[in-house]
């Protein structure tokens, strides 16, 4: 299945419209050096079909439910030039800083088209930034997340931030714990605190952020540090620095 | 400002006052005691002066609004003032006259005028009144022009108002997203496609026709709904589902124009594009004791974050109905499940037969 020695280039067309599909497809039919490898109806469908068909072009919707475009972006990683294609131009500059390729807006006409597939040309094989590079431009400025994506596999998990217990950095990934459950996310434990409400969320150790509303009790453990206790029964370290802030939280809150 | 104190205006009120100082002269050489020279001296600064004075009865007429008084109070106040100010005049008069009684020509001016006094304590009087009816026409003048121009700013606020409602109404998305179905219709299906461009033109030109009365029949907006309903139908294909629940009986009863346009837009864009497999948006309506009840459901996504549900649709909705029925309108919005429901209710109006 991998498409890494054909000659055409794979390309993969993203959008739970049936009508706006059939443009895009209609367009690259003058394109015989792209072929497509799979159309899919949402983000879920996404990013299965970019593990499965390793495409070297994606055509991406934005407003897609459950999964936005930027959702499916952050999950697959950077690897693949991406064209954005939307009714919506206010997602214009986020597009760019998540370095898509191009940003079409629908109706979407030949000439601009044919732009947006010669610039995408180019860009096959350019190095991309990181994930994590991508996960953080693709946040809605001034915006705190609501929920996290989680892949694990082809699978794809959303994770609301109110149902998250806490999170522990685990070398380049973040282990989410939420409900007894952990999943693994690739992205750093700072890159996390910054997408999230640092007035729900508390540093509380290097490794560990935890979620206010779930903090149980912390008692002392040793000279200078201590443990928070959580309501699920978790218990984490706390460092003194995470202490002051912890604590500083708490007085705001009364 | 006094409205008289203008060029051109305060030249005609000057000239008013030349027939009145005509008749005070002949009053005053009636009777042969004032000769008409004596008459003329005396009358001609006297008028001038008087007609200054007479300005002030502006204030006195700005302060005794026709409307805002009592007759008893106006009169009073006026004749008052009257007398008073014709009183002052008379003996302005006298000094006058006293001062004219020194030169040669006027030797027994003074002493002719005492016996004059009466006639023109009343002409001053009279003419201090006329004074005040005639401010009291410039007042009602200025007035009506400034209703006028209050009306006019009001229709201008309101017509403003409609404009970005009907802005706010056809969301450019919903258009965008249409014109692309319609590009793709083209190739695939080009009879299809014109059927699209045709309910988009309806749907507009109704819009726009809506927007312009203030309360339409439910059955006109419910017409505007469907051919909304029925693009949207184009895009999401099989994931729309719509259901209609509409008590006969109700679709003649008045509601404002496209007051539901935007919760039907909501459904879809809030509820059915949030869902991978698609819902029902369910419109239903009845009537009972006076009350006209009005339901806008569809199926959402518990997960989608709140902000995609509410939104301005309904706070709009909210605010519409109040300014138009007050408490005699509510608007429910209840999130169960994954059912989302806005509940309206309004007084059952209908619309009065034309003539």
């Amino acid at each position: 299945m991998s498409g890494q020695t054909r000659d055409k280039i794979g390309a993969l067309i993203v959008d739970d419209e049936e009508l706006a599909r059939v443009v895009i497809r209609e367009l690259l039919k003058s394109h015989p050096q792209i072929e497509i490898l799979a159309e899919c109806m949402n983000g879920f469908e996404a990013v299965k079909a970019v593990a499965e068909h390793k495409p070297q072009l994606i055509f991406l919707d934005v407003q897609m439910p459950k999964l936005s475009g930027f959702d499916v972006l952050e999950l697959i990683g950077s690897d693949v030039p991406v064209i954005f294609v939307t009714a919506y131009d206010q997602y214009a500059m986020r597009a760019f800083d998540v370095h898509a390729v191009d940003y079409l807006l629908k109706p979407v006409g030949r000439e601009r088209f044919d732009a947006a597939l010669l610039r995408a040309k180019n860009r096959i094989g350019e190095e991309m930034p990181s994930a994590e590079q991508l996960a953080a431009a693709a946040r809605p400025p001034h915006q705190f997340l609501e929920r996290l994506v989680v892949k694990d596999g082809t699978r794809v998990t959303l994770i609301p931030v109110d149902k998250l217990d806490y999170a522990e950095a685990q070398d380049d990934y973040v282990a989410l714990a939420t409900g007894g459950q952990k999943h693994l996310k690739q992205q750093t434990i700072a890159g996390l605190e910054a997408c999230l409400d640092p007035t729900r969320f508390v540093r509380i150790h290097r490794s560990y952020i935890v979620n206010l509303e779930r903090v149980a009790r912390i008692e002392p453990y040793a000279k200078d540090s201590r443990i928070a206790i959580l309501a699920g029964g978790a218990r984490l370290p706390v460092s003194r620095a995470g202490y002051a802030r912890l604590k500083a939280l708490l007085d705001e809150r009364g | 400002m006094h409205p008289l104190l203008t060029r051109g205006r305060f030249g005609l009120y000057l000239l008013a006052w030349i027939p009145l100082a005509g008749i005070l002269t002949y009053l005053l050489t009636a009777g042969g005691r004032l000769k008409w020279i004596e008459s003329a001296t005396l009358v001609l600064p006297l008028c001038i002066v008087y007609a200054f004075i007479c300005l002030s009865a502006w204030y006195s007429v700005k302060s005794t609004s026709l409307e805002a008084s009592s007759l008893s109070r106006l009169s009073l106040t006026h004749i008052l003032a009257a007398a008073f100010i014709s009183f002052l005049w008379v003996q302005l008069a006298r000094l006058l006259a006293y001062f004219l009684s020194g030169a040669t020509l006027f030797p027994n001016l003074s002493a002719h005028l005492s016996a004059q006094l009466p006639i023109l304590f009343g002409a001053g009087f009279l003419f201090y009144l006329l004074a005040v009816s005639f401010h009291y026409v410039i007042l009602s003048l200025e007035t009506s022009r400034e209703a006028e121009a209050r009306a006019m700013e009001i229709g201008v606020l309101a017509r403003d108002a409609k404009l970005k409602a009907l802005k706010a109404q056809v969301n450019p998305h919903f258009l965008f997203n249409s014109l692309n179905s319609i590009s793709a219709l083209t190739s695939i299906d080009p009879a299809r496609a014109r059927e699209m461009c045709i309910l988009l033109a309806d749907f507009l030109r109704l819009t726009l026709g809506l927007g312009e009365k203030s309360s339409v029949p439910l059955v006109e907006e419910l017409s505007l709904l469907e051919r909304f309903l029925a693009i949207e139908k184009v895009r999401f294909g099989a994931r729309l589902k719509m259901e209609e629940d509409i008590q006969e009986d109700c679709k003649k009863l008045l509601v404002p124009a496209l007051l539901l346009q935007p919760l039907v837009e909501n459904a879809v864009v809030h509820g059915i594009a949030n869902l991978p497999d698609g819902g029902t948006v369910r419109l239903a309506s009845h009537c009972q004791n006076g009350t006209l009840f009005i339901l806008v459901e569809n199926s959402f996504d518990p997960e989608s974050t709140p902000a995609h549900r509410n939104g301005l649709g309904i706070l709009n909705v909210r605010r519409r109905l109040e300014a138009r029925y007050g408490s005699l309108a509510s608007v429910h919005v209840i999130s169960e499940e994954e059912r989302f429901r806005v509940e309206l209710t309004l007084p059952a109006e209908i619309e009065e037969a034309k003539t």
